[in-house]
């Protein structure tokens, strides 16, 4: 074991290759490293922050469904209701209608047997006046006894 | 195996540098004086620092933050398991410790790994490629005391500027003159300190050079076995494995660790 100058030579040596190392190997592999590190951090943050707010969607989009059928079935609930609305209309309307034509029938009706009675009496009174000329051909006088007749008419 | 020298010749002609140094530094033609440089340890260490971390270098300009390549994500792995480490140990800030860190680990493991190639792979192909067959040549530089020690000084001399930056010229004195017994035990404190500092860059070298050397030691051992060998030197080869890692973790642990004791207050 001799110790000679090739100590020197390998100080050397030692030294450049530390100096290397130092200047162009650590701080590039150091900072690619650093900067993989940060990139990894934020693309799992982002997943994260993907994930909440996925799921804050689903249960936006949950509250809307619910939201839309409660409102769906009010519709519903409202539609029935105007609908048997509608119907009690509609049968308290044809039960007016339907009143006004039977009472208009009624009338009617009315008016035409009125109208018989006065045809009837204009005939009564002719067919009385008839009969009795028939029966009293001569000595009833039709002009005498028009008074007494008129009060007949009116009678009946 | 080398013809001539016999075993302990083979063991010997395994276990020498490549030395070269001024004609006045040898002596009886070995080259044995301070000013001589294992011309291997130098290259094989050189050569593999700059292929790994020109590589690195090169994937790390092209990193992106976005799907990384199978080269960036090999490296980013690697880098990462060593930024790991620092930040659970090393609770100061410094831009420092993690490029040390892993230079210590990335460059501790390739060159460790030189051990995994069959001993006599290199050697023998580079001696019949410059035709000089008493060619000496180690290919695996961290069993070389020189290279561990360079790095372990290295790493000293940086804990001790970095404990200086970090706590002020004058508390980093009060802590070597003051702790643990006080200011009035001055001389028997500093001693203590002066003694814990020298063993942490000795300890650390010597594991790292005495765990790969005694692992050379025993692929050259193998090595002799002829056909024996075969079945020896898988499993040694596997375990080695685990020790080429560990080693070169611990190495990277230890500087860690003491970067974070400069750091810290005791």
């Amino acid at each position: 074991m001799n110790i000679n100058a090739t100590l020197i030579g390998q100080a050397i040596w030692f030294g450049l290759f530390i100096w290397i190392t130092m200047k162009y190997v650590w701080p590039p592999l150091q900072k690619a490293m650093a900067d993989r590190q940060a990139q990894i951090a934020e693309g799992l943050a982002a997943a994260e922050r993907g994930k909440h707010e996925q799921e804050l969607a689903a249960k936006r989009s949950a509250d809307a469904l619910r939201e839309a059928k409660e409102k769906s079935a009010e519709f519903v609930a409202q539609a029935e209701k105007r609908a048997q609305q509608i119907v009690e209309e509609a049968k308290g309307n044809a039960k007016v209608e339907a009143d006004k034509i039977v009472a208009g029938a009624k009338a009617e009706i009315e008016q035409e047997v009125e109208r018989a009675k006065q045809q009837l009496r204009e005939r009564v009174a002719e067919l009385a006046v008839a009969g009795a000329e028939k029966i009293l051909r001569k000595e009833i006088n039709a002009s005498v006894h028009a008074e007494m007749l008129g009060a007949l008419k009116q009678d009946l | 195996m080398s013809a001539e020298g016999g075993t302990a010749g083979y063991i010997q002609h395994h276990l020498t540098n490549l030395a070269v140094c001024a004609d006045s530094a040898k002596v009886d033609g070995v080259c044995q004086g301070f000013w001589t440089f294992h011309l291997d340890t130098l290259l094989v260490s050189g050569i593999l620092g700059l292929v790994v971390f020109g590589l690195m270098a090169m994937l790390a300009s092209k990193a992106t933050a976005g799907i990384p390549s199978g080269g960036q994500n090999f490296v980013e792995m690697v880098v990462g398991l060593v930024d790991q480490q620092v930040r659970d140990t090393f609770h100061g800030r410094s831009a420092l410790v993690t490029p040390l860190a892993i230079t210590i680990f990335v460059w501790v493991f390739v060159m460790n790994a030189m051990d995994l190639i069959p001993v006599d792979f290199l050697p023998v192909a580079l001696q019949a490629a410059t035709g000089n067959h008493h060619l000496p040549f180690k290919f695996v530089p961290t069993t070389d005391p020189n290279l561990t020690f360079a790095m372990s000084l290295t790493v000293f001399v940086i804990s001790i500027a970095m404990g200086l930056k970090v706590k002020g010229f004058g508390h980093f004195m009060h802590e070597v003159f003051a702790v643990p017994f006080g200011i009035k035990l001055a001389p028997i404190n500093f001693l203590f300190r002066v003694v814990e500092e020298i063993a942490r860059p000795i300890s650390l070298s010597l594991r790292l050079f005495g765990n790969m050397y005694a692992g050379e030691m025993v692929f050259i051992l193998i090595a002799l076995l002829g056909l024996y060998q075969l079945p020896l030197a898988l499993p040694w080869e596997l375990f080695h494995i685990l020790i080429i890692t560990l080693q070169a973790f611990v190495f990277m642990m230890l500087t860690i660790v003491y970067m974070s004791m400069a750091a810290e207050s005791h």
